[in-house]
């Protein structure tokens, strides 16, 4: 099943390994069933397929064994670890402040939304409050980093379907929104913008008129979108019906995010279990019918909408105040401060060299990504360093859906499968 | 979340379930509860996860976000697996633990359906993930192997006392040195 | 099938151009210099060009180069990149071929899936302990000459991550370009290509060193014992002819 035995000795002690390595992983119960029926009554032989870490409709670094009846997938087994970077170690190792720039490269599509899961775990544990403008501007950054991350799913998951120039088309608007990033924080990705107690600085002059420009925008862009794609009979035709699953199963399977929300359960955080006051907004959550890829599709599309909603709410009612806590034990001082205040210096100088300490204690705090359940686990002993910063990931655990998605379908279903399930394999590996 | 008294009744709740229940060893499963910052945790007996979840679920907890590890070096028992259950109906969510030796850590597998009930199956890569970075061994798993590490990698890296590794950063005063990269 | 010359306005050029037919080989040859057309303006007529006059015609016209310089050209200005994207550093490999800083104004939009048909391997995202063989798998797959750009600081160096599960790239595959940055902007990506591109083309940038004639990484460090710490100039001679 796994290729022929390391018989073959000269030179070939790597892919004998290799081989015995493949060989551990027992592939579907299937095969055995197959086996024990007896290779005459089944024509067809069974064929195990190896969709490669590199490859270039699997978005990023995945590896998928596919256990193929001719061309339909009878099993499938995803095979992950291929950029596991020890992020929750090397938490472990910093300071809380510290944390933050680690642990935001963890899913490299929605960097606001790791900062903001850590961010609030810690200031759960360490109970500081953070004040309206500084809720307010979180949720405008997570907002547009959401509408970024559902335009690069579109752009890639397109080009998979062939597609291809909608990737370009999605881009252009992804570069208005890191424009926005780059005016506020500056820096495109991974601002380490969101701090404990609130945001890094306040909002430059300019932003909110570039930010309306952008907002009147984005909706007709997204109009194009939708309607390049819904009047191509090929993407229509490789997305309606194919590898639908009902609601019980991805609960049970721990899914949630559009998934879940395609197969008509209206779960959403931001509406169920309002942080960061999203509770002010009104907005609506698109759900689906039949839970199939068409559905996947069209409510990822439709929550774009909402968030431009979202944004403008929040733009709108922008409230005055400080944008961190101004509990100085936790949050630096402005700068101007240094100048005149010896209490300011000496906080200053405790939070850069040591950082603040977090009474000891664990919580688990869950907040909606892009992709589903986004939560931080941060244990704390009391000292300047987390004990144990863990990310529960929602690619990691969609991913368990996969194989009960595709199971008998085509190849190709197989591929727009994996597309509109939007695994993040930085999430995913951690 | 339950509040502190509801997290009360539901320890009372389980712990008279268990007594009550077929082949219940003596002594009740939940050794403590943990009330702090508004989120509810129960403690409870290794052996008994299987029942404390099946009951948790008949109480209405029945989407299982998330299992994962912690390991409490220098504390013993050093070793915590923490599943993390959530009620959609209510929107209410509780938090289970299990601490366990680092000499021999076993638990039993949430992920199989068995004699308490259906099983998880989400915590499939999850409790993979637990054996491949901290070493639980979960009984009955389906196919507990290593999911981030290599598969012959030996060690299990989030443990506390696992070096974090890395490379010597190279200066010009040591650049001839430093083990590192390049020529 | 007999084609008529169109009629043309009197005194234009058109009177005066023959039928291609009717032309000998030798007018042919000699063609648009007997109608005085292509003629630079001081030359008139069909003459033929002598001395210096023949030199600027032909440094107008003639370029020499050698074979090497002609294939490093069409090489650097022809690179297939591999699509290889691991982590961060890929979306800003996503923008440098998207609309705003366009890859393809250079040429290099071909990204091609499989590795026999690339050319460069920009290593875009942090490298893994488990896909440290696989990318060196893919490096071998690919055909000379090939070349390696290591984007960002995870594979460069260790980057944020100076941790157990990281490999530094060039502890497995000779890099040529190193692009720092954390993700390197889609500018930086395409400043290393380039850079890579003027490599290529035999003509590597030596950035400041060129500026400084230095060589090598070498500091600026004092005399042991000297009584003006003045120091060693980068290049080995004491500044300014100063024995310290």
């Amino acid at each position: 099943m796994s290729g022929p035995s390391s018989s073959d000795g000269s030179g070939a002690t790597t892919l004998s390994e290799y081989r015995r390595r493949e060989q551990s992983i027992s592939l579907s119960p299937i095969e055995q069933q197959i086996a024990e029926v007896g290779a005459e009554e089944t024509r067809e032989e069974l064929l195990t397929l190896n969709f490669g870490p590199h490859h270039p409709a699997t978005h990023g670094v995945l590896r998928l064994l596919v256990t193929l009846q001719g061309e339909i997938v009878r099993d499938l087994k995803p095979i992950v670890g291929y950029v596991h970077t020890g992020i929750e170690k090397t938490a472990e190792d910093k300071s809380y402040w510290k944390v933050i720039p680690v642990i935001e490269r963890m899913d490299y599509l929605a960097y606001y939304f790791n900062a903001m899961a850590y961010c609030a775990a810690v200031e759960a544990l360490a109970e500081v409050e953070v004040p309206p403008r500084g809720q307010y501007l979180r949720v405008i950054h997570l907002e547009l980093n959401r509408i970024a991350s559902h335009l690069i799913w579109l752009g890639t998951s397109a080009l998979d379907l062939g597609a291809v120039s909608i990737f370009l088309y999605c881009l252009r608007e992804r570069e208005l929104i890191l424009d926005l990033f780059e005016m506020s924080s500056g820096q495109r990705m991974h601002t380490r913008y969101f701090q404990v107690g609130g945001v890094f600085e306040d909002i430059p002059r300019g932003f909110e008129a570039k930010l309306r420009e952008f907002l009147r925008d984005m909706p007709a862009r997204a109009d194009e979108y939708g309607d390049i794609l819904n009047s191509n009979e090929i993407v229509l035709q490789r997305l309606r019906g194919t590898c639908p699953l009902d609601a019980e199963t991805l609960l049970s399977l721990g899914v949630t995010g559009p998934l879940l929300r395609a197969a008509g359960h209206p779960w959403d955080l931001r509406k169920a279990d309002p942080y960061c006051s999203y509770e002010h907004f009104d907005f609506k959550i698109p759900v689906g019918t039949v839970g199939d890829n068409y559905d996947r599709f069209a409510v990822r599309l439709a929550e774009i909408y909402e968030s431009v909603k979202i944004i403008q709410q929040a733009l709108d009612g922008l409230p005055e105040g400080p944008f961190i806590t101004t509990d100085r034990k936790v949050a630096l001082p402005p700068r101007h401060e240094l100048a005149t205040s010896m209490e300011a210096l000496i906080h200053h100088f405790k939070l850069v060299t040591e950082g603040f300490r977090v009474p000891p204690g664990e919580i688990y705090m869950p907040i909606e990504s892009p992709r589903g359940e986004l939560a931080c686990y941060v244990r704390s002993d009391g000292s300047s360093k987390p004990a144990r910063v863990h990310m529960r990931d929602p690619s990691f655990v969609n991913l368990q859906a996969l194989s009960h998605m595709v199971e008998g379908s085509y190849i190709a279903d197989l591929i727009a499968t994996v597309a509109m399930l939007d695994p993040i394999l930085g999430g995913i590996d951690r | 979340m339950p509040d502190a008294t509801g997290l009360e009744l539901i320890a009372q709740e389980l712990r008279a379930a268990e007594g009550a229940g077929p082949g219940a060893a003596s002594g009740s499963p939940v050794i403590d509860t943990v009330f702090f910052r508004g989120r509810g945790t129960l403690m409870v007996e290794p052996e008994r996860i299987r029942p404390v979840l099946a009951q948790l679920r008949e109480r209405g907890y029945r989407f299982l976000c998330s299992v994962h590890g912690v390991d409490h070096y220098p504390d013993e028992p050093r070793l915590g697996v923490v599943y993390e259950l959530l009620d959609m109906g209510r929107v209410d969510r509780i938090t289970v633990k299990v601490l366990l030796d680092a000499e021999d850590p076993v638990l039993d597998s949430v992920c199989p359906d068995g004699e308490t009930g259906p099983g998880w199956p989400t915590a499939d890569h999850q409790e993979r993930e637990v054996y491949d970075m901290f070493g639980v061994v979960f009984r009955g798993h389906p196919d507990l192997r290593r999911i981030l590490m290599p598969e012959d990698y030996e060690g299990h890296p989030l443990r506390r006392d696992f070096p974090v590794g890395g490379e010597p950063v190279r200066f010009t005063f040591n650049e001839r040195n430093a083990t590192g990269s390049g020529a | 099938m007999k084609r008529e010359p169109l009629p043309a306005a009197a005194g234009s050029l058109d009177e005066r151009r023959p039928l291609v037919s009717q032309l000998s080989s030798r007018q042919l040859l000699r063609g648009s210099e007997l109608l005085g057309l292509n003629q630079p303006a001081h030359l008139s007529g069909a003459e033929l060009l002598e001395g210096a006059e023949l030199e600027r015609h032909v440094h107008e016209r003639v370029l020499t180069t050698n074979l090497d310089k002609a294939v490093a050209w069409a090489r650097s200005n022809s690179f297939f990149p591999l699509a290889f994207g691991l982590a961060c550093c890929a979306m800003e490999q996503f923008h440098a071929a998207g609309p705003r800083m366009d890859i393809a104004r250079f040429g290099y939009e071909a990204f091609r899936a499989s590795p026999r048909q690339a050319d460069l391997i920009i290593l875009a995202g942090r490298v893994s302990v488990k896909m440290a063989p696989i990318i060196r798998r893919l490096y071998d797959q690919m055909l000379e000459p090939k070349w390696a750009i290591s984007m960002g600081a995870c594979c460069s160096s260790m980057g944020v991550f100076n941790n157990y599960a990281l490999v530094p790239a060039d502890k497995f595959l000779p890099i040529d370009v190193y692009v720092p940055g954390c993700p390197p902007r889609p500018e930086g990506l395409m400043h290393g290509v380039l850079k890579l591109r003027k490599m290529v083309q035999d003509d590597p940038d030596m950035g400041w060193r060129e500026r400084y004639e230095a060589h090598g990484t070498e500091e600026v460090l004092p005399e042991p014992g000297a009584e003006d710490h003045r120091g060693v100039a980068v290049n080995g001679e004491p500044e300014d002819g100063h024995l310290a």
